[in-house]
């Protein structure tokens, strides 16, 4: 199991980004845990300015705009 | 070069070696000069075609919707692609390492410059001055980034550059910068570190992430920059077209000597009340900018029009909604008084440059 989260306020690329990992784990048959971070507070202290980040098993992968959805399958792989 | 092309070839197959890109590129860059050019011709036959006396105000009115949303338009997805390229080299997190620990002044400076070049989606502000302010970039510092980063953008520069001409552009630019870094030195100044929200004051943000960021090729840079023409051009078209009909019907429809009059630069008052006007109003860049070029056309001043259009976009109403969750609201009163005095003494110096 995957611990994936997603760093962002609430905006519209931030949901975009949590469906393309949502529906790229389904894909790859890979299971996830994915766990919205709303709160300013917590994504400050996870070191990310620049929303939507992604971090998978504590480890900080991705910051600002959808990710690549070849480089989302090699995070989800990894 | 071939053993760059190659060794992308290998890692991800289905992409296209750089030299095929860069031959579309290209070939994309002629079609748009070539229809660029062609703009004004077909604008008038496109009215000819309607029941319509071209020499009419409906008929004036058309011809200049019919050439500005193609010119305008094809001009943003220009820009914008350049711009797309020029961001990949950037990013938030690179900006912040960048200005951590600056003294102001020259922190002021850097900031305000590298406000234009870092991609930065206005969702993205809370998070963004938090991690600055939490990472030790001073308060004002903080303020010259995102006092330029909405007012100094790729859509105002472009389009100012060539809906009403180079030298607009550029003085934009000047002032634009000037306004941010001056405020932001400002506010720095003013030691406000105290009026954030105390929750703010207390977060000690996480180190520096390096964001382990795969090695950009050209491909991928390029593939970015059509990415950002389909992202903006996407959200802002409508908003163009709005903008530029009712610029056609100022073109078409309001007398000249009453605009000379209400924001001729005889008219003194006419600049605060642009700001005041153009404050609590939002639209982005691209939705202001047709209006802007159809009242310089009649005859607006140009101190006065551009002022109108500064406060539009770096002074809104949402933006101090979302900044309200970090900013005590005698900040966001600072913040927005410093800011407006800027436009305002802008206002005027155009006004009195460009007489």
């Amino acid at each position: 199991m995957k611990d994936v989260k997603v760093l962002g306020p609430g905006c519209k690329r931030c949901e975009a980004t949590e469906k393309m990992i949502a529906e790229t784990a389904s894909k790859l048959g890979i299971a996830v845990n994915i766990e919205k971070v709303t709160d300013y507070a917590e994504i400050a202290k996870s070191g990310i300015v620049s929303t939507p980040g992604i971090i998978i098993d504590g480890k900080v992968v991705h910051a600002g705009g959808l990710p690549k959805p070849e480089l989302l399958e090699k995070w989800l792989q990894a | 070069m071939n053993a760059h092309s190659s060794a992308r070839h290998d890692t991800s197959p289905d992409h296209q070696p750089i030299w095929k890109w860069l031959a579309g590129v290209t070939a994309t860059l002629a079609i748009w000069v070539l229809v660029y050019n062609q703009l004004v011709p077909l604008s008038e036959w496109l009215v000819s075609l309607l029941p319509i006396d071209p020499a009419s105000h409906a008929g004036q009115a058309l011809t200049f919707f019919f050439y500005d949303t193609p010119k305008v338009l094809m001009l943003l997805a220009l820009i914008v692609f350049a711009m797309g390229v020029v961001r990949s080299f950037f990013s938030a997190e690179k900006t912040r390492a960048l200005l951590s620990g600056k003294r102001e002044g020259f922190g002021n400076i850097m900031a305000a410059g590298l406000g234009i070049l870092t991609p930065f989606c206005s969702c993205s502000a809370v998070p963004l001055f938090i991690g600055f302010v939490s990472a030790g970039v001073p308060l004002g510092v903080t303020f010259s980034f995102l006092i330029a980063a909405p007012m100094v953008n790729e859509v105002a520069l472009g389009l100012l550059f060539g809906l009403v001409g180079w030298k607009v552009a550029l003085t934009y630019l000047c002032f634009g910068l000037s306004v941010a870094i001056v405020a932001g030195w400002v506010i720095g100044r003013l030691k406000l570190e105290n009026w954030l929200q105390d929750w703010v004051k207390e977060i000690q943000s996480g180190n520096a992430v390096e964001i382990p960021t795969e090695k950009m090729t050209w491909v991928d840079r390029i593939e970015l920059g059509i990415d950002a023409i389909k992202d903006i051009v996407g959200r802002v078209w409508i908003w163009i077209i709005v903008g530029i009909a009712t610029g056609a019907a100022i073109h078409g429809y309001v007398p000249a000597e009453l605009m000379v009059r209400v924001m001729g630069a005889d008219a003194w008052w006419s600049v605060p009340a642009a700001v005041l006007i153009g404050i609590p109003m939002y639209t982005n860049a691209a939705g202001v900018i047709p209006i802007v070029e159809a009242l310089l056309g009649k005859g607006a001043a140009l101190g006065t029009t551009l002022a109108f259009m500064m406060s539009v976009i770096a002074l809104s109403l949402p933006e101090m909604i979302i900044l309200r969750k970090v900013l005590t609201v005698r900040l966001i009163a600072v913040f927005i008084g410093v800011v407006g005095s800027g436009i305002l003494a802008v206002g005027f110096l155009f006004n009195f440059l460009f007489q």
